[in-house]
């Protein structure tokens, strides 16, 4: 999705977010199994430019968490708001926590990928939802 | 190898003054370095210069050769960027090019201004030293990402946020006799508990403040010393970096540190010291719970003990190994670029006895600065030690 304001698309990125709203989130593996996220050309663990996308495991385990009270100007309207590191396997990543009360949310819970949207600028924003 | 000598330091106040240019701010502590060093302007070789966001808060990138003008010399300059370590890195890259004989006489130094920019825009700067596409976009902002690091910290080895609020006490303590911090009044461990959460579990007095400022150090080789019979007794003997990727998520600890243990062993070996030869640190406390981690990562405390140093009173003026006497980020300030070379000029000042909380340490002869950058993707360790 071009950005509406800089007219901006991130290869790799936008595809990402594409590919997760229609239900086919990936990730990258390399020649020696190391897992990252795109964009890549290179593994950053080994070097090896032996890049595929592999399916992403349906769900996470959130490893640590956070309620913002002070957000970005980009999150204006939507704090207070929980970010969490979750644990997919061979990658993790940072997303909001969305879909539970946010006294709520703990370490260990488990969550699925759920791209959502800023309140305040309306663009997509990685989210997770618990299970 | 030649010693590198700290010949002369020179901090501005650091705080809130929006309508001071960046230039302005380094020309004042480049004015005081000169002063302190007795080295004339003529003899700089370079000036390394740390800033890191410029373009967003002045709209003026090329900061090097500006910065040189400010200072009235006539040498190459480069600006050096590593998010809240920039300067941090200047200064390594100094040491080194006067270790190496390339160099005489370097002007290091950095500076930022941030104040102008407001709450908002200063948050939405800082958040760009993470990474924009997988973390920024998610909403992650600077004290949202080391608020995930000390929730994994107390999931990790426990703790809780009044172990944190020590260290802010300790740090605001520190300040009172500096009359460049921002903050020069004492708080209590209420105060950091019932401030307004910024990111849970850290509250507003748990961050450090948006801050302008610069500072300036002249850095000699210890044959320039001897010649010009400079007042210098204090050199930088051990320097060290290290790297980390990019996202928290993509690391493999989430409370800890590996960039600024990396950082940090080298910078011993390099010194020939260890942790336990360390009497006094300078270390970056951008939160509470960044000090923590710092102290692990340099040998200072166990991993997972950090956390009730300050609460303990091993760190704090009258500890064993006292920590941020300046008063720290936390309590002095963090204007990011000028803070790695402000943190050298502490410690140069501490080991010389020149600084007001000098007499807290007055048999120490081995100190450290340790500046972060990001969520610590970048480290620098620096250890000076009394030579003369």
């Amino acid at each position: 999705m071009t950005d509406p304001e800089t007219g901006v698309q991130d290869a790799g990125f936008d595809d990402w977010l594409d590919a997760t709203e229609e239900g086919d989130a990936y990730y990258l593996e390399c020649a020696n199994g190391h897992g990252s996220l795109p964009p890549r050309r290179v593994c950053p663990d080994c070097g090896s430019t032996d890049l595929e996308e592999v399916p992403l495991p349906e769900t996470g385990v959130i490893e640590t968490f956070t309620v913002t009270h002070v957000p970005t100007p980009a999150f204006e309207d939507d704090a207070p708001y929980a970010t969490a590191v979750a644990d997919f396997g061979p990658v993790a990543l940072t997303g909001q926590v969305v879909g539970i009360d946010l006294d709520a949310i703990e370490t260990g819970l488990e969550v699925a990928l759920e791209i959502t949207v800023s309140e305040t600028t309306g663009k997509r924003v990685i989210g997770f939802s618990p299970v | 190898m030649s010693n590198v000598r700290v010949a002369g330091v020179g901090l501005t106040p650091f705080g809130s003054t929006p309508e001071r240019t960046g230039r302005d701010l380094f020309a004042e502590a480049s004015i005081k370095a000169f002063e302190d060093s007795g080295v004339p302007r003529d003899d700089v070789d370079a000036l390394l210069y740390g800033n890191f966001m410029g373009e967003l808060s002045e709209h003026q990138g090329h900061q090097g050769p500006l910065m040189a003008e400010a200072a009235g010399i006539q040498a190459p300059a480069t600006r050096y960027e590593s998010a809240c370590a920039s300067s941090g890195a200047a200064v390594r890259d100094a040491v080194m090019r006067v270790r190496n004989g390339e160099d005489d006489v370097v002007l290091v130094g950095g500076a930022e201004r941030m104040t102008n920019l407001g709450t908002a825009g200063a948050t939405e700067s800082l958040a760009i030293a993470a990474d924009d596409l997988w973390e920024v976009r998610a909403g992650t902002t600077f004290p949202g990402a080391y608020a995930l690091m000390a929730q994994a910290y107390f999931d990790e080895f426990g703790g809780e946020h009044e172990d944190l609020a020590h260290i802010a006490v300790k740090n605001h303590e520190n300040a009172l006799t500096n009359d460049k911090a921002q903050y020069q009044r004492a708080i209590e461990v209420a105060d950091v508990l019932e401030a307004p959460q910024v990111s849970s579990p850290l509250g507003l007095y748990d961050a450090c403040p948006i801050s302008d400022g610069a500072a300036a150090v002249v850095l000699t080789s210890e044959e320039y010393a001897d010649e010009h019979d400079l007042e210098a007794p204090v050199a930088i003997t051990g320097t060290g970096q290290g790297g980390d990727r990019m996202a928290l998520h993509d690391r493999e600890h989430l409370a800890r540190s590996p960039a600024a243990r990396e950082a940090g062993a080298e910078a011993y070996a390099d010194a020939g010291v260890d942790a336990t030869d360390v009497d006094l640190a300078e270390v970056h406390d951008c939160f509470t719970i960044a000090e923590v981690l710092a102290l692990e990562a340099l040998d200072l405390e166990p991993i997972g003990e950090g956390i009730t140093a300050a609460r303990d009173g091993r760190t704090t003026a009258d500890g064993e190994t006292p920590i941020n006497l300046s008063g720290g980020l936390k309590a002095k300030g963090h204007p990011v670029g000028a803070t790695g070379a402000s943190q050298i000029a502490e410690v140069a000042k501490l080991l010389a006895g020149t600084h007001p909380n000098s007499s807290a340490v007055e048999e120490a002869t081995t100190g450290v600065a340790h500046n972060a950058g990001g969520t610590v993707a970048s480290a620098t360790v620096h250890v000076l030690e009394v030579v003369e």
